[in-house]
């Protein structure tokens, strides 16, 4: 009889289900087929497809969206194709902003992981739990309870105020730190829990033949820790830098229209009267595939880094 | 012997724990203590007081927000118990079925949801059903949160049934039972608590949704997120802390029974 054990990696796998494999993937094939799959490539459909005023789109070929994007053809679209910056502008700083709320996340959430791996056996679960239960209250409460927290009259402010730290309030909201404390607030567990996973696997006994050849402690973390735990960071980072970019929320609610990013311009397409289908489609499309180009990237960099050493 | 010092303390890394979880609670924690305050107005506290929650269920906007919870709660129930369902059968076909050429495709699939960013997600959703012709509402909702949990039910369902050996499954099957047999009486039991884990968290992210949601109700359809995100638009109002508290709660619950659930071992 085909063995049991564990299935990791590439040990044994049960057999036990083999016969009837297909029919059990039958729900799943339907509906992520149906309601995935086919969703994404109606949207590429979509996306080269002619604007209906007033949303909805006209079934002829067009790549008007597109061209929308990136040239400014004037008014009447018979002048010369000039580059159209305000949308490549919105993409570029939403690039901007989710980068920099990942090094917020890494700066805060790496020690963080680093000490939770550090603790001992019994109390890491605690540690980790406190990590993973604000994920998992809803985003929209915490983005707003975030801009409760930082409005003018806010308790951030109050607080601040009252110590004599500050003479006037600060006007953190509608601002583009207050957009980058919104995301990094969003995702953070997502940036400590792989880096602990890493650390925890990490063999402490190469730290102590570092420090047995006089490294300093910050050189041993920087280069024997942070290489060796370098997978986990990259997880981290994509996994931080991926929602961001697309994020609606904290742009939203805490950046105002100035702070505009990509979610807010996709959303506009659709929500709106004003909607252009087509355009909503194209922008997603080109988001779809910055973000494919973001985990291309961390794919290929953590296969350097797991490589040998 | 104890070395001098101690070569993976790192000074200063317990200070930023603290302020890492300072700040992962801070809001959270001002936002429920406002909740109970007696005044109108969010910025003054005048005292403890419950008159906020009793808004919710019989002030002015109670209709709308109870509307909203019901739809939100069996969206929630049944989205989630179709995803965890989907979910054993494809774990038992991709851990216990093998190895074959579409086991990692089948995986790859059913992780997309979680790969591809919601908003794009939801763009493609309401392109979809608007492509296909089916007017958006209630089922529209329900059936893109079916999809979207697949993956959150999944994954403690796969750790799980990964965790168990199939020597149960093969001495009763020895014993002449049959497939199904094994299936249900030996293996279903065992992975009750990743089941149980499974279904909790696609509950509440099926719960918590709001951008999916937002693209594909349609116009008079709320979920309590919909129904938070309108009010909000208005100004944060002192009965939506009060919600947000209560949702907050259900959260925290599910996920700590989730939490426990994933690591009972049932199988002595």
């Amino acid at each position: 009889m085909a063995g049991g054990g564990v299935q990791k990696g590439r040990g044994p796998v049960s057999e036990t289900y083999a016969p009837v494999r297909y029919p059990l993937l039958v729900p799943a094939w339907a509906v992520l087929l149906v309601f995935v799959a086919a969703p994404v490539a109606m949207m590429l459909v979509y996306s080269f497809l002619t604007k209906e005023f007033r949303g909805g789109v006209i079934w002829e070929f067009s790549l008007a969206a597109y061209d929308q994007f990136f040239f400014d053809r004037g008014l009447f679209g018979d002048e010369p194709p000039r580059i159209e910056w305000t949308y490549i502008t919105i993409f570029w700083r939403s690039i901007w902003q989710a980068g920099l709320a990942t090094l917020l996340s890494l700066l805060i959430g790496f020690p963080t992981a680093y000490f939770i791996a550090t603790r001992p056996k019994d109390t890491r679960a605690i540690w980790v739990f406190l990590i993973t239960i604000p994920y998992w209250v809803n985003l929209l409460i915490r983005t707003v309870s975030m801009r409760f927290l930082l409005r003018e009259q806010g308790p951030l402010n109050d607080t601040l105020l009252a110590l004599g730290v500050l003479d006037e309030p600060l006007r953190l909201i509608n601002t583009n730190l207050a957009v980058q404390l919104g995301l990094f607030y969003s995702y953070l567990p997502f940036m400590v829990l792989p880096i602990y996973a890493a650390v925890e696997r990490y063999n402490f006994t190469y730290s102590e033949a570092a420090a047995d050849l006089y490294a300093t402690k910050w050189a041993t973390l920087r280069r024997v820790v942070l290489p060796a735990v370098k997978p986990g960071v990259i997880a981290g980072c994509i996994l931080v830098f991926v929602p961001s970019l697309g994020a609606f929320l904290a742009p939203d609610l805490l950046g105002g229209a100035k702070n505009f990013m990509i979610g807010s311009l996709i959303e506009e397409q659709f929500k709106g009267n004003a909607g252009n289908w087509p355009f909503g489609a194209a922008a997603s499309m080109i988001l779809l595939t910055l973000v494919l180009i973001a985990l291309l990237v961390a794919t290929s960099l953590q296969r350097r880094a797991e490589g040998p050493r | 012997m104890k070395p001098a010092t101690n070569v993976r303390a790192y000074r200063g890394f317990f200070g930023i724990t603290l302020l890492c979880l300072f700040i992962l609670y801070a809001p959270l924690v001002v936002v429920t203590v406002y909740s109970f305050n007696d005044s109108r107005s969010i910025t003054v506290w005048e005292g403890m007081s419950l008159r906020w929650y009793a808004d919710v269920f019989v002030g002015p906007e109670s209709g709308k927000f109870k509307e909203a919870a019901f739809n939100s709660f069996t969206i929630a129930l049944v989205a989630a118990t179709v995803a965890t369902a989907i979910a054993v059968t494809s774990a038992t076909a991709i851990v216990r079925a093998g190895r074959f050429r579409l086991r990692m495709p089948s995986l790859g699939l059913i992780t997309l949801p979680i790969m591809v960013p919601e908003i794009v997600l939801a763009v493609a959703t309401l392109i979809f059903f608007n492509s296909i012709g089916i007017s958006r509402g209630y089922l529209t909702i329900l059936i893109a949160h079916i999809a979207f949990c697949i993956p959150f039910a999944y994954l403690p369902v796969q750790a799980r049934m990964q965790g168990l050996e199939d020597t149960f499954e093969q001495a009763a099957m020895d014993l002449y039972a049959t497939r199904f047999q094994a299936f249900r009486r030996v293996l279903l039991p065992l992975m009750i608590p990743g089941i149980i884990s499974g279904f909790l968290l696609a509950f509440i992210v099926s719960l918590d949704d709001f951008i999916i949601t937002n693209f594909v109700k349609g116009a008079g359809v709320e979920t309590l997120p919909t129904a938070i995100f309108g009010s909000v638009k208005q100004g944060i109002k002192p009965n939506i802390m009060a919600i947000s508290t209560m949702l907050l709660g259900v959260s925290v619950i599910m996920v700590a029974i989730s939490y426990f659930a994933a690591k009972w071992d049932n199988t002595k």
